[in-house]
């Protein structure tokens, strides 16, 4: 019996224990908290990582100060899909009561976010690193920032260096989804325009293993393949194609070339020189801003990548971009947050890989580097920048009224095979 | 201590143990009590409902109809109707579980077909897609089709038992998100399909939180006590019997194969109602909403609140839409779900039958505690 009534009490106070920990969290009076939502789950949960440490170092940058105040993240996680962002997103704004918040980090998850500022004119959301067109192009939110350029701006410029070096009929592979049809747009939209056929293009899905019956239907007389494939997609195909005997060149998307790909030791390993591939950095680029930054993410972040990533470096650019902006207005968040976004708007500043600054859809315009895969003096092969395409704006350096006719990327648009 | 006194706890502790189901037979006499003295004042169904009505049952319903007065938009919205819908699809699959012994993992499964439907059929941003019907069309026939869905994963998987039935609806789940995944004439694909709204009707806009949570709140009430009285209804009780031993009931003449599909489509039917909630609550559905991780949190819902008392799915439910949205505010949040995690396992680990079951061994224990108390106050 007594050891029957020790056991209850037993629970009772772990219960309670559990209660108030659920009912704590208290926050401290005198700072600015700004929600911050990447993955910490799901397929972008070492992407979502390095977003955090983006964010991160833009604020140590500023003394975790802005406008005067002391700046407090509070961060929530999403699982790459757009209801979790949502419902995490407003977490942050009704319960936690931020003003500002930043994120998220993919594209469906940037159009549901941007659908769910419309419901909260009083707070400014700045984007993660999403990249999907529609999220600006479509029925935009007032109140939605997005300072880095999208999956098509990253890709403008490879169509005529495609052309440049005589590859006039090409084959594309690509993901079945919303960031590939925009890279495509990228690199078709200019590629078309100047002479180039892209004879057919194969969708597969996401996280497709076999490619074979693919790789049966590419012709033999194109000059190269586009492959718009990510992480071990691409090694699944590269595998593939290179089994099946194909020697084609190839052309590949924002996230194609990455370090698996660049570490990928099958025979025709050599045959990956030459591969070209554009976005919005590239880990060669030869200026002091970015070998500045390159060199505090390594002192600051011991655990994290050899290089910044992509998400690091985008989340930085629009973390500083608030940052600066709430220092431009001293903190000063009243009357609807009229000062800061007037602010935000004319945010122009020199960031790790270009200027930063965005357009009258809040979208921004930016710099995109062309890259090919070359080889360093130790044998190991990096993206090698040999051209820099700068202000680039959402029109695809198009004039508005012919990327209006185009429409948005899709399975279908744009389109020249003949 | 006397015989008498000794055979009193015994019975008490027993009763107080016992899971309720036990225990309800004990109160039938009752209406025949009823039937001969007050028939006159009050309808007999009035006056059967009024004897099982306990202090707890009003307080409870008094509690979630009050909730939303007192809670945030926050928290009626996202805690509250999210934590319903979420309920009504794991009470399903309490109700084939619990009562039915076929696991099933197609619950969200159905859940979700039933969404896709009402985007299918009403309105959403693919126009090309959409049928543009009204929202008092598109949604009996949404759950019209997710029901017929049910009963035919019912069909298909009554004829295996335990593990088996696992297997073989976790097939069909998976199938399912394939399908919506990589077509685009019907499920447009991995983006699927957005900007869907719950009506407004007589000035009222169901998408605000409080209107939504009164949607909410009536459905899962009505699948609730659909549930309740199920299980004591001739169906029920043959259902369970047929959970017990399926030969004994087939040789006394009962069609088991009939009533097990029968229950899949009842529960089909509730899940369905759920997943219209979910659909209206995200305003989007796509393939993610439907695969391996969603199929299995309505698996961890049910088990999480114990699979004994239709109640449990809501406590599970409410518990894990806390943990999910408040996990990270708790801990080191690069490592939240190791918290998400822990609960669950602590939970299965010291209580299999879930919360209710551990709320249950924490009444008798108490129970047994007084005995011990009055006891001692008499030497």
């Amino acid at each position: 019996m007594k050891a029957t009534k020790r056991r209850v009490w037993i629970r009772s106070i772990v219960g309670a224990a559990a209660a108030t920990a659920l009912m704590g969290s208290a926050w401290a009076q005198e700072t600015l908290k700004i929600g911050l939502l990447a993955n910490l789950e799901g397929p972008f949960a070492v992407p979502g990582q390095d977003g955090y440490r983006g964010a991160e170092m833009a604020l140590k940058e500023q003394k975790g100060m802005a406008g005067g105040k002391k700046i407090e993240f509070v961060k929530v996680s999403s699982d790459a899909t757009p209801d979790k962002a949502v419902a995490m997103t407003r977490k942050a704004v009704e319960q936690d009561k931020v003003q500002i918040m930043i994120g998220p980090l993919s594209g469906d998850e940037g159009i549901a976010v941007k659908n769910y500022a419309k419901t909260k004119p009083d707070i400014t959301f700045i984007n993660g690193s999403s990249g999907a067109q529609a999220t600006t192009l479509s029925d935009p939110a007032q109140n939605f920032y997005r300072f880095n350029t999208e999956g098509a701006q990253w890709m403008v410029g490879l169509g005529e260096h495609a052309l440049s070096k005589g590859y006039k009929k090409t084959f594309l592979i690509s993901e079945d989804y919303g960031f590939p049809y925009s890279q495509v747009q990228g690199f078709m939209a200019s590629y078309c325009a100047k002479g180039g056929k892209v004879v057919d293009k194969a969708w597969v899905p996401l996280g497709t293993k076999d490619y074979a019956s693919v790789i049966a239907k590419i012709p033999k007389d194109v000059d190269a393949l586009v492959v718009v494939l990510g992480g071990s997609d691409a090694v699944n195909f590269l595998t593939q194609y290179e089994q099946a005997g194909g020697n084609k060149p190839m052309i590949g998307g924002s996230i194609t070339v990455d370090q698996t790909v660049l570490n990928y030791k099958g025979k025709r390993r050599e045959s990956l020189l030459g591969t070209m591939s554009a976005g919005p950095m590239a880990d060669s680029i030869d200026t002091p801003e970015w070998k500045k930054f390159v060199a505090e993410y390594k002192a600051e972040f011991k655990d994290g990548f050899p290089s910044p990533s992509l998400f690091a470096y985008l989340y930085y650019i629009n973390t500083k971009a608030t940052l600066l902006a709430l220092d431009a207005v001293k903190g000063d968040l009243s009357n609807g947050q009229k000062a800061f976004r007037a602010a935000l708007q004319k945010t122009d500043f020199k960031g790790p890989a270009g200027e930063v600054k965005i357009d009258n859809n809040r979208n921004g315009v930016g710099t995109t580097y062309i890259t090919e895969v070359t080889k360093a003096p130790d044998g190991s092969f990096y993206n090698k920048v040999v051209k820099t395409v700068p202000n680039i704006s959402q029109t695809l350096g198009l004039p508005e009224a012919d990327f209006k006719k185009m429409g948005l990327g899709s399975r279908d648009v744009p389109d020249c095979r003949t | 201590m006397s015989a008498s006194q000794w055979r009193r706890a015994m019975n008490s502790a027993a009763a107080a143990a016992a899971p309720t189901l036990a225990a309800q037979p004990a109160r039938v006499p009752r209406p025949a009590a009823a039937a001969a003295g007050d028939a006159l004042d009050a309808p007999p169904w009035l006056d059967r409902l009024g004897a099982r009505i306990r202090l707890r049952h009003a307080v409870v319903l008094a509690a979630v109809v009050l909730y939303p007065l007192v809670a945030s938009p926050f928290f009626t919205y996202q805690i509250g109707a999210q934590s319903l819908a979420l309920g009504l699809i794991a009470l399903s699959l309490t109700f084939l579980g619990g009562y039915g012994g076929m696991v099933s993992l197609a619950q969200m499964t159905v859940a979700g077909l039933a969404g896709y439907l009402v985007a299918i059929f009403g309105t959403s941003s693919m126009a090309s897609i959409s049928l543009g019907w009204p929202w008092w069309l598109a949604v009996p026939f949404a759950l019209l089709g997710a029901t017929v869905f049910a009963a035919a994963v019912g069909w298909l998987s009554v004829r295996t038992e335990g593990i088996y039935t696992i297997m073989i609806t976790l097939a069909i789940g998976v199938a399912f998100f394939y399908l919506a995944q990589q077509n685009y004439t019907v499920f447009n694909g991995f983006q699927g399909l957005s900007k869907i709204a719950a009506p407004e009707l007589g000035g009222v806009d169901f998408k605000e939180p409080v209107a939504f949570y009164f949607v909410a709140l009536g459905c899962a009430l009505a699948g609730y006590f659909l549930v309740k009285h199920l299980v004591r209804a001739p169906f029920g009780v043959a259902l369970q019997g047929i959970r017990d031993n399926p030969r004994r009931m087939a040789s006394l003449g009962y069609h088991v194969t009939a009533h097990r599909v029968a229950a899949y489509a009842v529960a089909g039917l509730l899940a369905a109602v759920g997943g219209v909630l979910m659909v209206w609550y995200n305003g989007r559905i796509s393939p993610g909403t439907v695969n391996l991780a969603q199929m299995i949190s309505i698996l961890i819902i049910a088990v999480l609140g114990g699979m004994k008392h239709p109640i449990g799915a809501f406590v599970g439910a409410i518990v894990y839409v806390l943990l999910q949205n408040f996990a990270i505010d708790l801990f080191v949040r690069e490592r939240f779900n190791l918290v998400i995690g822990g609960v669950f396992l602590a939970v299965v680990l010291f209580s299999p039958d879930g919360l209710l079951g551990l709320w249950a061994k924490l009444r008798s224990s108490l129970v047994r505690t007084q005995i011990s108390h009055q006891k001692r106050r008499r030497p």
